[in-house]
């Protein structure tokens, strides 16, 4: 049951890593780089998550992607069930609930660059998206890697937003925080404490290796100052 | 990607622009750069960075138009605005923008990369025997030292074969040996290149050491042009003065003029010291201002006698400070004058704060000008 538990959870904060990194990557660029007025509006949007309780994210996200939404009725026309309940319900709840840790990393060293490096590469011919590429992206990356694993992390922990929306169904939607619910409330503190200390040892050698990796500037693999 | 050669650039902008601390200042600017080196010549603030942003297309002017031979970058009339990436205009922006991540190589050939592999990897080598450079092609810009930056930075805008050049104070922190050896290659390049150079500069001495040709800009305006010795030797005008190392700038008012000795007598600010200075017509209601070097001015501890010099001022020194290979004094005679002198001389005069001694200022050392605001 833990493996299965354990399974779920990676193959959950994985998937939502990845689609942080493909989503989180344009936004945070945008955010750093527009100069857009109501900017802060999307700003205060993103960054929502760190202050609301999981479950008010949670409960909206469970009522957006419900039966009675235009947007959980679409899904449903389109995949025949709904989102609810559901691994894939549960990766939307994620997204969003890890969101701001990912997109606040890359912002920050994204709007760090220097803005005569990006003057240079246009005064060399550059279009923007070569200017991304070629020099945002790679003096940037650092914070990109900062977001992917901190939302990684943080998807590996969370509790509330799963319950709201995936509930507790055995592996579909039952990650390695529930279980361990699961299992305090069966009065089963022994297999608590294992599944508890696996999470706990697994996040911290997580940790550790990234703050490491940091310290020893291994990202700073070009050497710049 | 060879061009014609011939081609001057040609500007005019009027426009209002906010500075770095967000007051603003305005810009109103006609000028022609003909082929070959070209300086522009202001203090801090004067609109040169703003200028060539505006040419190079990273600002753009409510008013103007930009042109390099017949082709048109921008024109507010005709609501023409070509990009920064397709004007083809060099510029070496004043932190000059090395990509950290990427080395020498990388960096020179950033702007070429539509070219075919072996002919990009041709110019890059041609431009970085040009420049000297080629040992350092694998380093990056953090492992370089200021003047391999300069080259580096050179060699990346000069790659692409611009059709102008625009640089931003680029030798500024260099020594002079440095400086002129870059400069001397990079007159070898525009031997056989010969497109327009703009040279933003603040220091006298690069503008007599470069130009062939001077633009001096002060406020956003051009105040003057010409040749090295036309723009700063005579200046008629008391901003290119400054401008131009005159150090002491006293408010003064017309006393009388002695035409038959070619000078007059006037009156410094508010004190009763009169100055002699060389005749000039001038509005006697009119306020005047004299320009004195500092390193014009003679200090002697004695009354001094038998001078031919007319104006003789005893004052106490207030301050002496010591800058590189000079001494700095302020001397207060009524009005504070700044003097520079040798430490060699300072110390065999026995030289302190306190002391009192005599200023010797030869009638044609000052410089009348009109009064300012």
């Amino acid at each position: 049951m833990i493996a299965q538990a354990l399974a779920l959870t990676l193959r959950l904060a994985v998937t939502v890593s990845l689609v942080l990194l493909v989503l989180g990557v344009p936004l945070a660029y945008w955010l750093a780089f527009s100069r857009k007025r109501w900017k802060f509006f999307v700003e205060a949007v993103v960054s929502l998550p760190i202050v609301l309780p999981p479950t008010v994210l949670g409960f909206y996200v469970l009522v957006a992607i419900g039966p009675l939404s235009p947007f959980g009725r679409w899904y449903q026309s389109l995949t025949g069930h709904g989102l609810a309940f559901t691994f894939e319900g549960l990766v939307v709840g994620s997204v969003l609930y890890s969101l701001p840790f990912a997109v606040q990393p890359m912002e920050t060293t994204f709007a760090s660059i220097d803005r005569k490096l990006l003057d240079a590469s246009a005064l060399l011919g550059a279009s923007r998206w070569r200017t991304f590429w070629r020099i945002v992206l790679p003096l940037g990356l650092p914070g990109v890697i900062t977001g992917v694993v901190l939302s990684f992390a943080h998807t590996l922990g969370e509790f509330g937003v799963v319950l709201m929306i995936g509930g507790n169904i055995p592996g579909a939607t039952q990650t390695i925080s529930i279980l361990i619910f699961d299992q305090v409330e069966a009065l089963n503190y022994a297999a608590a404490n294992r599944t508890a200390l696996l999470l706990l040892a697994f996040c911290f050698a997580l940790l550790a290796t990234l703050y490491g990796l940091r310290r020893r500037a291994a990202w700073n693999v070009w050497g710049w100052k | 990607m060879t061009r014609p050669a011939g081609e001057g650039l040609s500007v005019k902008i009027r426009a209002g622009f906010a500075d770095e601390a967000g007051s603003p200042f305005s810009l109103d600017v006609s000028i022609v750069v003909g082929l070959g080196f070209t300086i522009l010549f202001g203090s801090s603030g004067a609109g040169k960075t703003t200028l060539l942003d505006c040419i190079a297309g990273l600002r753009a002017p409510q008013n103007g138009r930009v042109a390099v031979g017949d082709s048109i970058l921008f024109d507010s009339d005709a609501r023409v605005n070509v990009p920064p990436n397709r004007r083809g205009v060099g510029y070496l922006l004043q932190s000059l923008a090395l990509f950290p991540h990427m080395s020498v190589a990388n960096n020179v050939q950033y702007g070429i990369s539509d070219l075919t592999a072996p002919e990009r990897q041709k110019r890059t080598d041609e431009i970085l025997q040009a420049f000297r450079i080629a040992a350092l092609a694998q380093r990056r810009p953090g492992e370089l030292s200021g003047g391999e930056r300069q080259r580096t930075a050179l060699a990346r805008a000069l790659v692409m074969q611009p059709r102008v050049l625009l640089l931003d104070e680029p030798l500024t922190a260099l020594d002079a040996a440095t400086k002129s050896r870059i400069v001397a290659d990079l007159r070898a390049w525009n031997q056989d290149h010969r497109i327009p150079i703009l040279y933003v500069t603040h220091q006298r001495e690069e503008v007599f050491a470069l130009g062939e040709r001077v633009i001096a800009l002060d406020h956003g305006r051009v105040v003057a042009e010409g040749s090295p010795h036309e723009v700063l030797l005579r200046p008629e005008l008391e901003t290119v003065a400054q401008l131009a190392g005159f150090e002491n700038i006293l408010d003064a008012s017309f006393v009388a003029a002695h035409p038959e000795q070619g000078t007059m007598t006037c009156r410094v600010g508010a004190s009763p010291l009169e100055l002699e200075v060389p005749l000039v017509r001038v509005d006697a209601a009119k306020p005047l201002r004299v320009g004195i070097r500092a390193g014009d001015i003679l200090v002697s501890t004695a009354a001094p006698t038998g001078l031919s010099a007319r104006n003789i001022f005893p004052g106490t020194i207030t301050a002496l400070t010591q800058r590189d290979v000079m001494v700095i004094a302020t001397v207060d005679c009524g009005m504070s004058l700044e003097v520079h002198l040798t430490p060699a001389a300072c110390s065999e005069l026995h030289l302190e704060k306190g002391r009192k001694v005599w200023l010797v200022v030869k009638t044609y050392s000052c410089l009348v000008m009109e009064g300012g605001e």
